[in-house]
């Protein structure tokens, strides 16, 4: 069982939505987050220009086994703009993972 | 008889819109600092127009519009309470000329934001109520020195007497604080600190422009009769006629400088033509009105930039530059665009010297005193929070409260 976390632009979420929900991914968790990297933007106020650089970024998280391969594909294909700053992708080899709802943790929370 | 009744009632209503730009002077001034001054500035809106209300009718008001003592001031009566009637009832014109008082007052608060002493704040709004704003408003519409010359310096609702009175006070104070932390690098680089909230700022600037209907149509102080109507009408038009080409102005020439149209700049724009407009709404064409407008949008952008980035003046909401500066060029331009004696319309150049020395008149006398207000309060009191405070927030620093929940 694995975790992907990706962290996507903004603006390709939606879209990456409609695809996990397509491909069957039934649950997943995402926030609003910021990133310091390569990406900055400007911007200007009162025409004084000034850069962003915490740009944000979608910060996702989801389980899956057998299909890993194919959801982490799926973020690749979807996110990607070309641009520096469309995001990264995290893959971990997960120990556990129970509902809360199981309290005994012998229900896992992904059949995928 | 009726026409004091319609009179009255007519500069009552625009007292009324005039109230309402006190709204738009705590949106605008709100939205373009950051969040973590909001409620500072808006307990200075607050107490800048309660206590101007309460010093105008105490003194102010007297010393700008009584009896002229020399040319200089009015003769005081305190706490006047006067059921007398000249054209309108005099109280109608106490409520309407306090309105203007306290614009004058609020617009210093948008010059000094988010790092002044909020009792230092209530202590200076003290002075501009009872003494600098009263004085320089006699000499103009008290009977004064400057409405006794031979051409009579023309500012028909206030350009110079509230608008250019104000911004000049708010740039002595801008000068004895000095800029916020983090506006200026060490290697003098200018950097942007952008206002929270800028839909609050916009609705601001609209409220500013429904409200200077009143502003301006108000300062006619009449509507019956014929020619009276045509007046307000034409004021109307002019004053819409220029706040539109101001921000049209702004708007092209943002996008022209820095590749973008900038919301920021285009509605200091509008504020801008409005206030240009508002020394000779009633003496120019609609024409003119226009070109008012254009040369105050123009003006407004560069003037911005000169007190920023050249003089590093810092000014959070471009006060001076709306005010200020725009306040002295249409006072200046009426000069030139007016139909009776404009130097346009071949009246030569006696009506324009009228207006520089007016102009010049009440700049050096709000900023000197500006200047010696602000260095007394420094001085005594203290004038600027402390560098921590300031870094917190004057909202949790000074008033304990956050505006955002």
């Amino acid at each position: 069982m694995k975790k992907i976390e990706a962290i996507i632009r903004k603006s390709k979420f939606r879209e990456l939505k409609g695809a996990l929900v397509r491909a069957g991914v039934e649950n997943f968790t995402y926030n609003l987050v910021r990133n310091v990297g390569e990406a900055t933007e400007s911007r200007v106020y009162r025409g004084v220009e000034y850069e962003v650089s915490a740009v944000e970024r979608i910060h996702l998280v989801l389980l899956a086994d057998k299909k890993s391969d194919e959801i982490v594909k799926l973020i690749v294909d979807t996110g990607i703009t070309g641009e520096a700053g469309d995001g990264r992708v995290f893959i971990t080899e997960l120990k556990d993972a129970f509902r809360l709802i199981s309290k005994d943790g012998k229900d896992i929370s992904t059949k995928l | 008889m009726e026409t004091i009744s319609i009179d009255t009632l007519w500069v009552l209503v625009a007292a009324v819109l005039v109230m309402l730009m006190q709204a738009g002077f705590a949106m605008v001034e709100s939205g373009f600092t950051r969040g973590k001054n909001s409620i500072n500035i808006l307990m200075k809106n607050l107490i800048d127009f309660s206590m101007g209300s309460l010093i105008f009718f105490i003194i102010g008001y007297t010393l700008m519009f009584g009896t002229d003592v020399g040319g200089l001031f009015g003769k005081p009566v305190l706490f006047l309470n006067d059921d007398g009637v000249d054209g309108i009832t005099n109280k109608a014109s106490l409520i309407f000329q306090t309105v203007f008082a306290a614009t004058a007052a609020t617009i210093v608060s948008g010059a000094v934001a988010e790092r002044t002493k909020f009792s230092s704040y209530i202590v200076f709004t003290v002075f501009i109520t009872a003494l600098i704003y009263p004085i320089a408003g006699h000499w103009i519409w008290g009977g004064g020195w400057l409405s006794t010359l031979s051409t009579p310096f023309h500012d028909f609702a206030g350009s110079t007497v509230v608008h250019s009175v104000g911004a000049w006070i708010g740039l002595a104070g801008a000068i004895v604080l000095g800029p916020r932390i983090g506006k200026y690098g060490k290697d003098g680089s200018v950097k942007a600190i952008p206002g929270h909230n800028l839909t609050i700022g916009a609705l601001g600037v609209f409220i500013l422009w429904f409200g200077w209907f009143g502003f301006n149509g108000g300062s006619q102080l009449a509507i019956a009769g014929e020619a009276n109507a045509v007046a307000v009408s034409s004021i109307f038009l002019n004053t819409n006629l220029s706040a539109a080409a101001g921000a049209l102005a702004a708007t092209a020439l943002t996008w022209i400088r820095y590749k973008k149209p900038g919301l920021s700049l285009s509605l200091n724009g509008a504020l801008a033509g409005l206030v240009a407009i508002t020394a000779g709404c009633d003496i120019v064409t609609p024409g003119a009105s226009i070109i008012i407008g254009l040369i105050a949008g123009v003006a407004l952008v560069f003037s911005v930039e000169f007190f920023d980035k050249f003089l590093k003046v810092d000014d959070p909401v471009g006060a001076i530059s709306v005010h200020g500066v725009n306040g002295a060029l249409g006072t200046i331009l009426v000069g030139f665009f007016a139909v009776d004696g404009g130097l346009f319309h071949g009246g030569g150049a006696s009506l324009l010297v009228s207006q520089l020395l007016g102009v010049g008149a009440v700049a050096a006398w709000s900023l000197g005193l500006g200047f010696l207000l602000f260095i007394g309060i420094k001085k005594t009191m203290g004038l600027r929070v402390s560098p921590t405070e300031e870094h917190v927030g004057l909202d949790i620093s000074e008033h304990g409260e956050s505006a955002y929940n």
